[in-house]
């Protein structure tokens, strides 16, 4: 190769360190593309069985709107206070990072709470997700989206355990994890949405 | 303790199944034994397990597609024979239950587990050096997804001795793969193997995206990239668009398998044809997945041996990326016979049929670009010219299953597998072919022989008119596709063509194992080595570097003003041989992190399978643990010293400049 047509001082060019960072945040973005992919998938599943009720309930039977909008209440103040740990983050604030964390992980926590006891109490009154196909694509979308939460918690138990326990300093590598964090806890939200629209809103008319 | 497994799952009564499965159970043996004796276990480990190097990654998917390529066809050569010996009543020597696990098998494995690795090894190779970087973004998660493949592609293998395959054909669809109907292991061998490996390929997409968007050496824009990096641009676009898609279909299957739940079982309210509906919706993208990278290597190839710049190159682009969005709506004709309604199939008819405007600028465009060339014929020009009349065929034949009504015809009968293979085989096969030869001196310093290579040319082509010709006059005569036996005398004799074509594939596929051996023989003969690094004359980036690069492709990140940037340095005149001054670079470390979640969840795909609850468990969480623990470590890259660099570069000079001595000589 010829040196002198070939050659540059690439600062901030190619392989160096700083510039694989950003990376990690737009491949996480391009990630949650797919996801949302992933999640459309479903919805129109859920759109395909949604009045295919087979003799059992239908959304009306089932949905009791004050205990959903509690729970997606929960989840949309955790977006909030997700932002105020990032806030700390940039402040490179340790403390308030970790309580805003904390706030947020039981905010998700309740939030995941909530969706079970009421996945439970619809099993055991005898309406799980083998009774119809409304109640499938009910129960496989809702509960995707909260598995995503529930990783979404693990993770961010993750980070504080890093923080904390092994003392990691907030880098750049940190900063960026709790960044793609961030983007994640804000996607669900978004999908969360749509859910309570698609879902429980039309689902009581 | 082992859910439904029992000493009873391993077909102890098959010959076939047991001879099969204790020739593959040798030669693994065998294959460990060797690296037992030969004290290699440390060098597997440290140069291949752990490597996050794209390079090694790519030998080692296009290894396991060609492994699995064998696979796929002796089951191919098997039901060629089976319907050459079944007619008039006689049984052939296949009982229906194997045969059907056969041929779904035989699909599985031929898109899955050749092709997409195949296409992935290309891609592995070639990108990063043809847009001058040192590595793709995520290096890590390319390493684990080459496990991920790897270990689906074990799962599809055990499933020959313990258990069995699906027998619904290589899309499942329902209610044929409902548990009511396919009750025993084969379907969610069928599903965890390919949900493995549908994870591996998604990751890939990502990566190979961001590697293409943001590690492009400077002054490369997007209209300076190599077209083959375009189209494996818009691959990566495919795979994250459409194989989420193929995650959440396999998913609600096993919902429906696995919870009883019903997305498309025939009662409560479930809906088939939402399954076959979504699968297509994947498995029309997925075609050109498969395509696109292949036009990509015959863009590279027929510009190189034509000793000219590709005609068009913008064209190429547009037709690309126009394919690119086309193949998200056309994904009806898979099934114009589903009773959507003549508008509908129109609509979809006429969106198919649109593609082939694109597809045949692209035609244009190679043959413009040969045109008054000083065209070599090796064998990658070979392929290539074999593949533009194959492929033209399978696409007027293509039309034809475009228009609903001669479609609603030819649906589902021997006229659609011989289409399919005339493109597949004439597009896709033959690409990977060419661009096997093509890089493969790249990846390991020397070169293929051509005499092999072009004996498994004419083979593969010839091979593939006696064995698929006769396939479009038996759909014509009313043959349907996936036959046990049948009782139509008229039908044998094409069968028996059909299966002498198949003898010729078979001694293609051993004149590639031929050549392999042959040249990796003779490696270090003068005439197979590439000494230095371009021995083509190419005119991309990944010929401006020695063959095999060093770790870090390249000592100095290219700078680049124009298309085709190494042939436009070479125009110029250039090697004024001056040392230039190296600085420091940095490297991700081998980990074998990847390798280890990966082999974890092929363990509990398999207890998944056998409905192994507390291995699940087991497996799930250590995935999960292995993944913290990883992320935990931040020593994972580290600067490999500018003088290391220039020793590396030195020795590398001094072979150049000896080996060139030695040669004039
Ligand atoms: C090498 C020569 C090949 C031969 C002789 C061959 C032969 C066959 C035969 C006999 C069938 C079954 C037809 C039937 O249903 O009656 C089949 C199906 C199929 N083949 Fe091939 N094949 C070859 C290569 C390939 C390749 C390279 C691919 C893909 C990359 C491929 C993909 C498929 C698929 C997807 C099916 C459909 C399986 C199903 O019915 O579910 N084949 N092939
Ligand atoms: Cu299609």
């Amino acid at each position: 190769m010829s040196p002198d047509s070939m050659t540059v001082d690439h600062a901030g060019h190619g392989g160096t360190h700083d510039d694989h960072e950003p990376n990690t945040v737009f491949g996480f973005w391009l990630y949650l593309m797919t996801d949302c992919i992933l999640f459309a998938t479903i919805f129109a599943g859920f759109a395909v069985g949604r009045h295919q009720y087979a003799g059992n309930v239908t959304g009306k039977d089932i949905f009791d709107l004050k205990y959903v909008g509690a729970e997606t209440a929960l989840l949309l103040i955790s977006s909030v206070t997700y932002g105020f740990a990032m806030i700390n983050t940039y402040q490179q604030k340790m403390g308030g990072l970790l309580a805003w964390l904390g706030v947020t992980f039981l905010l998700g926590a309740g939030f995941v709470g909530m969706e079970i006891n009421e996945f439970h109490h619809l099993v055991a009154e005898g309406h799980g997700p083998d009774k119809s196909a409304f109640l499938s694509a009910f129960f496989t979308l809702v509960g995707t989206h909260g598995l995503h939460v529930t990783c979404g918690l693990v993770w961010m138990l993750v980070l504080m355990v890093q923080l904390t326990v092994l003392r990691k300093p907030l880098t750049q590598a940190y900063v960026h994890r709790l960044m793609c964090l961030s983007l994640f806890w804000h996607f669900l939200d978004i999908v969360w949405i749509c859910v309570f629209t698609l879902v429980y809103l039309m689902g009581v008319q | 303790m082992f859910g439904k497994l029992t000493l009873a799952d391993i077909p102890f009564d098959q010959p076939i199944i047991i001879g099969a499965g204790g020739f593959m159970g040798l030669v693994v043996l065998a294959v460990l034994g060797a690296i037992t004796y030969f004290k290699k276990w440390g060098y597997i480990y440290h140069e291949w397990l752990t490597s996050v190097d794209h390079k090694k990654i790519g030998a080692m998917y296009i290894m396991v597609a060609l492994v699995m390529l064998l696979r796929g066809f002796s089951d191919a050569i098997m039901m060629r024979t089976q319907q050459a010996m079944a007619h008039d009543g006689l049984p052939g020597y296949l009982p229906p239950h194997h045969y059907d696990q056969i041929f779904t098998a035989h699909g599985t494995i031929m898109i899955f587990f050749m092709a997409m690795p195949f296409m992935i090894g290309l891609m592995n190779i070639a990108v990063p050096l043809q847009i001058g970087a040192r590595d793709v973004a995520f290096p890590f998660l390319n390493s684990f997804s080459f496990w991920l493949t790897f270990v689906g592609a074990i799962l599809v293998n055990v499933s020959l001795v313990i258990g069995e395959f699906g027998q619904t054909g290589w899309l499942a669809y329902p209610p044929l793969s409902e548990l009511k109907f396919s009750p025993g292991v084969g379907v969610d061998y069928y599903i965890w193997s390919l949900q493995l490996t549908g994870l591996g390929t998604l990751l890939t997409g990502i990566n190979f995206f961001v590697t293409i968007v943001k590690m492009r050496a400077p002054g490369m824009t997007w209209m300076r990239m190599p077209i083959f990096t375009w189209t494996i641009f818009c691959t990566a676009i495919l795979i994250m668009a459409a194989f989420p898609i193929l995650t959440v279909t396999f998913g609600m299957l096993s919902l429906d398998r696995y919870l009883g739940m019903h997305f498309f079982t025939n009662e409560l309210g479930g809906n088939q044809m939402m399954y076959v509906n979504l699968i297509w919706a994947w498995g029309h993208p997925e075609v050109y997945i498969l395509i696109l990278p292949a036009f990509g290597v015959f863009s590279e190839v027929t510009p190189t041996f034509s000793q000219k710049r590709l005609f068009g190159y913008k064209a190429m682009v547009l037709a690309t990326v126009a394919i690119t969005f086309l193949s998200f709506v056309v994904w009806l004709h898979h099934f114009f016979t589903m009773g959507a309604g003549a508008n509908v199939n129109a609509f979809f008819g006429i969106t198919t049929m649109l593609i082939s405007i694109p597809t045949g600028v692209k035609i244009f465009n190679w043959l413009f670009t040969m045109y008054k060339g000083r065209i070599q014929f090796t064998s990658m020009m070979w392929w290539t010219v074999g593949f533009m009349i194959t492929f033209v065929i399978g696409g007027m034949t293509g039309v034809m299953l475009a228009i609903p009504g001669s479609d609603w015809v030819l649906h589902n009968s021997l006229f659609l597998i011989a289409h399919f293979h005339n493109v597949i085989i004439g597009g896709v096969l033959f690409g990977y072919m060419a661009g096997l030869t093509y890089w493969f001196p790249k990846a390991f310093g020397f070169k293929l022989n051509e005499k092999w290579g072009n004996a498994s040319f004419w083979f593969w082509l010839v091979g593939f008119y006696v064995a698929f010709m006769p396939l479009y006059a038996l759909g014509f005569m009313g043959m349907t596709r996936r036959m046990n036996h049948y009782d139509n005398p008229d039908w044998t004799p094409y069968l028996q063509v059909a299966a002498l074509g198949a003898l010729l594939v078979l001694c293609g596929i051993l004149s590639t194992v031929i050549q392999l051996v042959v040249s990796i023989r003779n490696r270090n003969l003068p005439e197979y080595q590439d000494v230095t690094g371009d021995p083509w004359n190419g005119r991309t980036l990944e010929w401006s570097t020695s063959s095999p690069p060093p770790f870090y492709n390249f000592a100095i990140i290219p700078e680049v003003h124009e298309l085709d940037a190494f042939n436009e340095v070479k125009k110029r005149g250039h090697e004024a041989r001056a040392v230039p001054t190296y600085s420091d670079i940095h490297m991700p470390r081998n980990t074998p992190a990847g390798f280890a979640m990966a082999l974890l969840a092929g363990v509990m795909g398999f207890a998944l399978i056998w409905h192994i609850w507390w291995l699940v468990a087991l497996m799930f969480v250590s995935i999960i643990g292995t993944f913290i623990v990883r992320s935990c470590n931040d020593d994972i890259d580290y600067y490999v010293p500018a003088e290391e660099v220039a020793r590396i570069e030195g020795l590398h000079r001094a072979r150049v400049a000896s080996l060139e001595m030695t040669h004039v000589a």
